[in-house]
């Protein structure tokens, strides 16, 4: 925020210059006080201007809206919320067996996720890799890609016509002489058919990265292993996967960030009250909580608080990832 | 490429993976076929179980059926014009931001990512963005879809890291023969980078032809839905109020007309996607080089 402060500033101000000694040092020639700056390179801020009013409008107000996580909010009323309560809505929710439930169902889904579609594209872009023919390859790839591109309602879409009692799931059922299944309407079904269809719908994009790291990994390490006498296994475990570990790695924590903020547009064309006892989870419990029944501001101590978590997992993700192998985001 | 080392394993294990990518194709694939068999099939025999790869009982009445409702229509332009405006306000929005990210010069910068950046990790929340929206009087206006996401922190990465690897020199000349910093965008590096602004406006235009659910949430009236939340008020077997589902003993939509209307949906984005495939894959391909 203190670079909105910096553009309005009048050039005479010379308030802001000690702001920020330390990115001055590294370089000499950023070493100029914001006066020079701003005389310089005021048509660059400029252009500046309306992409920052854009994160503090629609991505930093929100933040500070949470603030009603520890107000009474009337629907209708002031935005931030008319009185303080204090921590009344978090001990609502902690004290809510129904949070502790939909809690449960959301780490159990995104560990599955993280477990099955995590490595999924490592393995599918080795054997892409192992493909002889240029055509084949390029036509496996593009067919593999193309789930990514379907808006979330044609997928729901798609899952419920495969899996309805008349589609091909229960079509072979039924050629195996078993009776259909109603897939959508069994909690023990939904996590399977959750992660599943997550898998269909990414493990192809997925593999875009590890492919380009694939070709980065130099042909002479391969060479050197054959020579030792290495496998075509062990080629892959000495050669191959070191050399995409860094993506991995990478991926990894990103991926371990959005953990808590499971597949929510989908849950919510997937599920239905007969599902919620292993579908519902932290997003999809604070949607109903919030804009179906209005209790605002308990659902937005309930989105802080998985905003948190997430946070808090990418950073310790990170942290771990730097002191071990040395690879992090930031 | 490798040398090819013909010894049994590998002959067989060439076989497996062959069979493990077909199957993996056809997997992909097969949702695709059979949505495709469902639309041009008899409702009755898809009731019954028949339909799977071809068309049972072809017919094309449930296009002419699904094509004769206006709201579908009217839905269908919706998201055309929401496409196309959302992603001219984020193609401006981005490449003015990404722009100045990529100026290494710059004072502030560090700060100005950081603003950026952080957004990807933490975000205000459901409640509050919906808060937002309603007291900006956005509800049932295209602005509530057009703005909120006018930029993408990843595509903004990926647009800075492209425009970061031009050469300077020519900027460099244009602003000592007296362009200022806005006729050197314009005039000089936007014309180098044209590859890099088709990915970003097909990266922007898919994600919002998908978008259903910030008009599911702010949208009140079908006739400003866009073909998303129609299709999603299909499949959820809700009444969309107008001749779907029109026979009246039926409770739940037929079949065959959500695979219509899937079919529709998605064919702007099968009949492009041939040709713009390589496009995105060079734009994964540039962010990666960020991360």
């Amino acid at each position: 925020m203190s670079t909105t402060r910096t553009i309005d500033a009048s050039p005479d101000t010379g308030g802001p210059q000690r702001a920020r000694p330390d990115p001055a040092r590294a370089k000499p020639r950023t070493g100029r006080t914001w006066r020079q700056a701003l005389r310089r390179d005021w048509q660059l801020y400029s252009l500046a201007i309306l992409p920052l009013l854009f994160f503090l409008i629609f991505r930093y107000l929100p933040m500070i809206g949470n603030v009603i996580a520890f107000r009474k909010f009337e629907p209708g009323g002031s935005p931030l919320g008319e009185e303080w309560v204090g921590l009344r809505y978090v001990r609502m929710f902690l004290n809510d067996p129904s949070f502790w439930k939909v809690f449960a169902n959301t780490v159990i889904i995104g560990a599955l996720t993280l477990l099955f579609c995590f490595p999924a594209p490592i393995v599918l872009a080795l054997l892409i890799n192992e493909l002889r023919g240029r055509r084949v390859k390029r036509f496996v790839q593009s067919v593999s890609y193309l789930p990514h591109f379907l808006s979330m309602v044609v997928v729901a879409g798609l899952v419920m016509e495969m899996l309805s009692v008349d589609g091909p799931v229960n079509q072979l059922l039924r050629a195996a002489g078993n009776d259909p299944i109603a897939f959508l309407q069994e909690p023990g079904w939904f996590r399977t058919i959750y992660v599943s269809s997550e898998m269909w719908q990414t493990v192809g994009w997925g593999t875009i990265i590890y492919l380009a790291a694939l070709t980065t990994i130099d042909e002479q390490l391969y060479e050197a292993a054959r020579i030792d006498g290495a496998s075509r296994w062990r080629q892959i475990w000495h050669v191959t996967l070191p050399g995409i570990r860094p993506t991995a790695i990478t991926l990894l924590i990103l991926n371990i960030g959005t953990f808590m903020a499971v597949g929510f547009e989908k849950i919510l064309l997937l599920y239905n009250p007969l599902t919620y006892p292993t579908a519902d989870v932290i997003s999809t419990y604070l949607y109903r909580m919030g804009i179906v029944s209005n209790s605002f501001s308990y659902a937005a101590a309930i989105g802080l608080f998985e905003a948190l978590i997430g946070l808090a997992l990418v950073m310790s993700a990170n942290l771990i990832s730097r002191r071990t192998v040395g690879t992090s985001l930031w | 490429m490798v040398t090819v080392d013909n010894t049994r394993g590998q002959r067989v294990f060439r076989v497996v993976n062959t069979i493990i990518l077909t199957l993996v194709v056809i997997v992909t694939v097969y949702p695709f076929v059979n949505i495709v068999a469902r639309s041009l099939s008899d409702e009755f025999a898809i009731r019954a179980g028949k339909v799977n790869l071809l068309p049972v009982g072809f017919t094309f009445r449930t296009y002419e059926f699904v094509a004769s409702d206006p709201t579908f229509w009217i839905n269908y332009r919706n998201t055309v014009v929401y496409t196309v405006v959302a992603t001219a306000i984020a193609m401006f929005m981005t490449t003015c931001y990404a722009y100045v990210l990529s100026k290494k010069h710059l004072k502030g910068r560090k700060f100005l990512i950081g603003i950026a950046v952080f957004t990807m990790f933490f975000s205000g929340g459901l409640i509050p963005n919906y808060i937002l929206i309603s007291s900006l009087g956005f509800k049932d206006s295209i602005w509530a879809i057009v703005l909120p996401n006018a930029i993408s922190v990843f595509n903004l990465l990926v647009m800075k890291a492209f425009f970061e690897g031009l050469p300077s020199e020519l900027e460099e000349a244009a602003a000592i023969d007296g362009m200022n910093t806005y006729g050197i965008l314009l005039r000089i590096v936007l014309p180098l980078s044209k590859a890099v602004l088709a990915t970003m406006v097909l990266f922007y235009a898919v994600s919002f032809w998908n978008s259903w659910f910030a008009a599911f949430l702010y949208m009140s009236q079908s006739d400003l839905f866009p073909v998303t939340v129609y299709l999603r008020n299909l499949i959820a077997g809700a009444t969309t109020g107008t001749s779907v589902g029109a026979d009246a003993t039926d409770m739940t939509v037929a079949t065959n007309i959500k695979a219509v209307t899937m079919v529709l949906t998605v064919i702007p984005i099968l009949v492009v996607y041939p040709f713009v495939q390589r496009y995105f894959v060079k734009g994964v391909m540039l962010g990666a080089v960020k991360g």
